[in-house]
């Protein structure tokens, strides 16, 4: 393999892979990661995110295409040799060695002196604040103690990436948001670079410069979290990342960069163009649960369309409307539990309104 | 009646008891014949039965002349040599080929699994006297009868089984994560297997050596057919013992054995509880 030349820190230049030469898994997977990024390769299983990793630390051989790091590829680097520490999702610390062994063994491997070793573990457990527990067993640690050990033990020998697969996974929803907010801190305060695998979007969004959303192979958006949930760039991002509503409908004319179409029951709302729509195809607009009103309303808003009420639920915090269109779509509302959440009788017809800022209109799935 | 279940009437009780009973018979009829020599062997008199002096708990009618006598005898110590010999150097043998062989079995790339599984362990299945009788037949193209090293080869081969069972079995235990972690920490496969590898696996390899070791020191089959005279083991010794010599020498060596294996045995548990544990707590 060539190497490229290019002051990127982090390349993949047309990936692919195939387990059995004739279906891809991978296909052709492009990214330009900076240092100290925390990238977050997002979707669901089998979509290829893992294999992603996997190649980048060597544990799968790379079937097509160049993963380069620092302008060198590392295509025929034994995993080894490639300085690349890694999370997993169960720990992966070895049982029969001490917490303090286990941050001790790659320094070892790296014939460090023993001084040097032992300084810098109690750096190390100090800065995921396990001081104290340097002599203990793996066993003897709660999940969440494990996990941090595990991300000590990937930082220690100061590698050039840190890859962590579904690092979070086995822990539960408190101790999850806690370690979210840890390995945020560690990733600021040492500013390594991350490649971070999740099929959690809330993990996701919360942690990432950027996201990759993987599906069926491909990814189908990179961007901020911000953007990628503001704007995604087709209906699987849209659908994937969030909650969101899809109104059939039909392309009447584009102008502006602003599409007219007519929706189920004869109105015509206006909605933001994506890629590739075409006047007078089908098409789905998408408008997120949040961003809908019920007639009658204070917030701003420049569409509107008539649809049956179904239900209301009693969520809390937020109270969630379900209405029927004429084509029999269900569409989602989510409104703040506050006085003006308005009831509805069964079969009642209602209007929802919204802003043509936070809809998008993308091609009909073929 | 507190301890039955309030249902119960008599013939569920009788019931009980019955399997009780039952239970202890199997036990007694497996454990007796191995218990009874023990005694014997103390026999201050040649024979094979209880003197009235024994019975009397006489302290003169017991004695140690019988463990004397294998001490005094070149045979026996020639033949309890051997058996350590061979003993020893099938088991270090099997137990290297065997683990091998389990890490390679356990690989998910490992290509015609099942074949060579079953190869590998058809010294277990395969009649005894059938891979005796192949062994004679091939070693003497080689040489090999009569001869310490087809007799080590020959032990080793039955041995290998049994440390690929115990290493399989907790290498099953194994996550694969842990070598992929020590990878990626910067360690060649051959120092992830030493450091992590093989400490975990252990016990497996530890108590698969043990069988392999007690497989061969009992075994006298093909000590039969590929040893010879220079080659005797302890069984094969006590083979030929039971027919020319009729004297308790072969219950205190039988006595001995008895002592070894339950050694054994209490090694062998004690490792298993090691590994449960360590896996109990691991991860």
């Amino acid at each position: 393999m060539t190497d490229i030349k290019s002051d990127v820190f982090l390349k993949f230049d047309d990936v692919k892979k195939s387990y059995d030469q004739k279906t891809l898994v991978v296909k052709g997977f492009n990214i330009d990661v900076q240092q100290g990024e925390f990238i977050t390769l997002l979707g669901p299983s089998g979509s290829g995110k893992t294999t992603v990793l996997m190649m980048l630390a060597g544990f799968e051989s790379v079937t097509s295409g160049v993963i380069a790091i620092e302008g060198k590829s590392i295509n025929k680097t034994a995993p080894y040799l490639r300085n690349i520490g890694m999370v997993f999702q169960n720990y992966a610390l070895f049982p029969h060695m001490t917490v303090a062994q286990n941050l001790a063994y790659p320094l070892t491997v790296r014939n460090m002196s023993k001084a040097d070793i032992k300084a810098r573990v109690a750096e190390y457990l100090a800065l995921v604040e396990l001081e104290d527990f340097g002599s203990r067993f793996p066993a003897q640690l709660s999940g969440g103690q494990r996990q941090r050990v595990a991300l000590a033990r990937a930082m220690i020998f100061e590698p050039t990436l840190i890859l962590m697969d579904e690092p979070l996974g086995a822990l539960d929803k408190n101790l999850r948001e806690q370690m979210q907010y840890e390995i945020t801190r560690l990733h600021k305060k040492l500013g390594f670079t991350v490649i971070y695998v999740t099929h959690d979007q809330a993990e996701a969004l919360s942690m990432s410069s950027r996201i990759a959303v993987f599906n069926d192979g491909i990814v189908q958006q990179c961007a901020a979290p911000a953007e990628l949930y503001e704007r995604p760039s087709n209906a699987f991002v849209a659908d994937f990342i969030g909650e969101n509503n899809f109104i059939k409908g039909q392309v009447e004319r584009i102008s502006d960069g602003l599409a007219h179409v007519t929706v189920p029951g004869g109105a015509t709302v206006i909605a933001q163009t994506s890629d590739g729509l075409v006047v007078g195809a089908s098409c789905q607009v998408s408008v997120r649960p949040e961003k809908l009103f019920i007639h009658p309303t204070t917030h701003a808003h420049d569409n509107e369309m008539t649809a049956r009420f179904i239900s209301r639920i009693y969520v809390g915090d937020f109270i969630r409307y379900y209405f029927r269109l004429p084509d029999g779509t269900d569409i989602v509302i989510k409104m703040l539990n506050d006085l003006s959440a308005p009831e509805f009788s069964d079969g009642q017809d209602g209007k929802l309104l919204w802003l043509t800022s936070d809809c998008i209109a993308f091609p009909a799935a073929t | 009646m507190g301890r039955f279940p309030e249902y119960y009437n008599l013939w569920h009780i009788a019931g009980h008891y019955a399997l009780r009973g039952f239970a202890a018979l199997v036990l007694i009829f497996l454990m007796l014949p191995i218990l009874v020599i023990i005694p014997l062997s103390f026999n201050a008199e040649p024979f094979f039965t209880f003197t009235e002096g024994m019975l009397a708990l006489d302290p003169d009618a017991y004695s140690l002349r019988w463990y004397k006598e294998i001490f005094d005898d070149e045979k026996w110590t020639l033949a309890i040599k051997n058996s350590f010999i061979v003993g020893f150097a099938a088991a270090i043998l099997a137990t290297l080929l065997g683990t091998v062989a389990a890490v390679g079995l356990a690989s998910p790339w490992m290509p015609y699994k099942r074949l060579i599984t079953a190869l590998l362990l058809s010294p277990m299945i395969v009649p005894l006297i059938i891979i005796a009788a192949g062994m004679f037949f091939f070693y003497t193209q080689f040489n090999l009868v009569g001869t310490y090293t087809g007799l080590i080869i020959a032990h080793a081969a039955l041995g290998v089984p049994f440390v690929i069972i115990t290493v399989t079995a907790t290498l099953s235990g194994f996550d694969r994560s842990l070598f992929i972690a020590g990878l990626s920490l910067g360690a060649s496969p051959v120092k992830v297997f030493w450091d992590v590898v093989i400490p975990l696996i252990r016990p497996g390899v530890i108590s698969g050596g043990l069988f392999a070791f007690v497989t061969s020191f009992d075994e006298v089959v093909l000590v039969l057919f590929l040893a010879g005279p220079e080659q005797r083991t302890i069984p094969r010794q006590m083979f030929s013992g039971l027919r020319e010599q009729i004297n308790p020498t072969i219950l205190a060596v039988a006595t001995l054995l008895v002592v070894l294996s339950a050694a054994m045995l209490f090694t062998l548990e004690a490792l298993r509880r090691r590994s449960e544990r360590m896996r109990g707590e691991g991860l």
